[in-house]
């Protein structure tokens, strides 16, 4: 099956920080993607680059056979790319449901009516349908990310890219948001997530890829990754919580 | 008696200040841009309608009708063409921008209708009053522009609460990236703002060139009466700046009352006031760094 989402030779420099160096990997449709790596791999300003905001100095982000790496955020999204941010960033003068409906009414193309019932089912899936009028800015940790969530499921993705979508999460309201990601993904949709509690990504991811000081250091299987010399090598003494893979 | 009279001017005159910064606190409230040129181009305006009524000798609505029109369209594209390269760029380059078209467009007014001044013919609709009460008399026109001023207000309120562009305007004005990544064109959307500040400012132009005789130069004083309303009421809120326009115009017509000169002096005082007592304005929308 071709690739759903091809990252060729990817490389970004701020000043001399190399945040990405000739990153190359694929997604397949309806495969889901753990990104795990160390503080500063440059996992976030990669997901940057695949949807736009951040342009690369070199290299390619193709999806469905489509070069995308001249396109703008906004035509990316209408493809079907969606992102949740790591430190939730809501529109925060507006209301939850107003942040959501933005998601549908732009990303989604969707009018009127259509719009308002694809905001109100991505706010019932996450759970956060109760809050609808409150305005984003008052919203707790846990709601603002779900609301990274909902307003990513309401532009109608076909590749969703989470950042550390489960990062300060208690271990109660980590089951739901877990089992919310893997019905995502029986549904078909494309799944790229970086996450550092490992254990929540092999619930539900089919591989794994570690990145660090902006190379792939191991793509594969979850087992073998996280047994690779290299990726152990990196983790050592740092502070990801390793023994919850087991 | 004539200080209810005062009062009632005054609350008319800010009704017109009020249409006068409504597009001022737009481009503000939506993309951060202090408009330099702002005054300048609701001369524009009255010059649009001068082209309009004396030139062609169309009626005055029609200027009403075109002045808005024509501003809209130049808003479009100063903003696609200069003003989001240079929102991008971010600093002081938006504002150094707007103070660029401001002294192109003050010589090209020069150039095109001379440094004398003019009005617009405004006839009957600009003499009529009706007599409310003994020395309490209402003019025709600052009334229609007072409520102008209002509708205008609460026109933009609803559009960017209700409306699709206007929510876009909202979240692209809260975090443009994020805006972006929700499928929003954000360069058009600022283009949208653009232009709808500038129809509303051509309006106003329409009513000042009624209401006085204006110059090319005009533009600096209507931009520091615009300036006064939106910060006295706050920076990115619209209700605040009518509330703004209502304090100066207010103000103005009661120190006129005191003395004939004291007038504008007093609106600056009471301007100077709410700075140093409440530097974020009466109804803050954002904080002030």
């Amino acid at each position: 099956m071709s690739a759903h989402l091809e990252v060729n030779g990817l490389s970004k420099s701020f000043g001399s920080v190399v945040v990405a160096d000739g990153l190359s990997f694929s997604v397949a449709p309806g495969e889901a993607l753990g990104i795990v790596g160390p503080n500063g791999a440059g996992k976030s300003t990669l997901l940057s680059m695949i949807t736009g905001v951040l342009a690369p100095d070199a290299g390619e982000v193709v999806l469905d056979g489509h070069d995308l790496t001249r396109s703008s955020a906004a035509s990316r999204t209408k493809r079907g790319v969606a992102r949740s941010f790591q430190v939730p960033r809501p529109f925060t003068d507006m209301t939850v449901f107003e942040n959501v409906y933005a998601g549908a009414a732009f990303g989604g193309g969707l009018r009127g009516q259509a719009g308002y019932d694809a905001a109100r089912s991505a706010l019932e899936r996450t759970g956060l349908i109760h809050l609808s009028n409150e305005l984003a800015g008052s919203l707790r940790l846990l709601d603002r990310k779900r609301l990274e969530l909902a307003r990513a499921l309401a532009t109608g993705p076909r590749l969703l890219l989470l950042d550390e979508i489960a990062g300060g999460l208690s271990d109660s309201e980590l089951p739901p948001l877990i089992e919310l990601i893997a019905a995502l993904k029986a549904e078909g949709i494309t799944i790229v997530w970086i996450e550092h509690i490992v254990h929540a990504l092999t619930a539900v991811t089919d591989r794994l890829l570690c990145l660090a000081g902006g190379h792939v250091l191991a793509d594969g299987p979850a087992e073998e990754v996280l047994a690779h010399p290299d990726v152990v090598e990196v983790y050592l003494g740092s502070t990801v919580e390793m023994e919850e893979a087991s | 008696m004539d200080w209810v009279n005062a009062l009632a001017q005054g609350a008319l005159l800010g009704g017109f200040y009020a249409l006068l910064a409504a597009g001022l606190s737009l481009m503000f409230g939506v993309m951060r841009i202090v408009n330099l040129a702002h005054g300048l181009l609701a001369v524009a305006g009255a010059y649009v309608g001068v082209v309009v009524v004396e030139d062609a000798g169309l009626p005055l609505w029609v200027a009403l009708v075109v002045a808005p029109l024509v501003l809209a369209g130049f808003g479009y594209l100063l903003q696609r063409g200069f003003l989001n390269r240079a929102v991008d760029l971010g600093g002081l380059v938006p504002v150094l921008v707007t103070f660029g078209v401001a002294v192109i467009l003050t010589n090209l007014l020069q150039e095109w209708f001379t440094a004398d001044s003019q009005s617009l013919r405004s006839g009957s609709f600009g003499t009529a009053s009706v007599q409310l009460a003994d020395g309490l008399s209402i003019g025709l026109l600052p009334a229609v522009t007072g409520l102008a001023g209002v509708l205008v207000v609460a026109a933009l309120q609803w559009f960017l609460a209700r409306t699709r562009s206007g929510r876009a305007m909202r979240a692209a004005s809260d975090d443009p990236e994020v805006a972006r990544l929700m499928g929003i064109n954000e360069k058009h959307v600022y283009a949208l703002a653009t232009a709808i500040a500038l129809a509303t400012v051509g309006l106003a132009g329409v009513f000042l060139g009624m209401r006085t005789q204006f110059t090319p130069g005009y533009g600096d004083l209507v931009l520091i009466f615009a300036f006064e309303a939106v910060i006295i009421g706050g920076l990115g809120s619209l209700w605040g700046t009518l509330l703004g326009g209502l304090v100066l115009g207010v103000t103005q017509s009661l120190g006129s009352q005191i003395d004939p000169a004291y007038g504008f002096l007093i609106g600056h005082l009471v301007f100077l006031a709410v700075l140093a007592v409440r530097p974020a304005g009466l109804l803050p929308k954002v904080a002030v760094a």
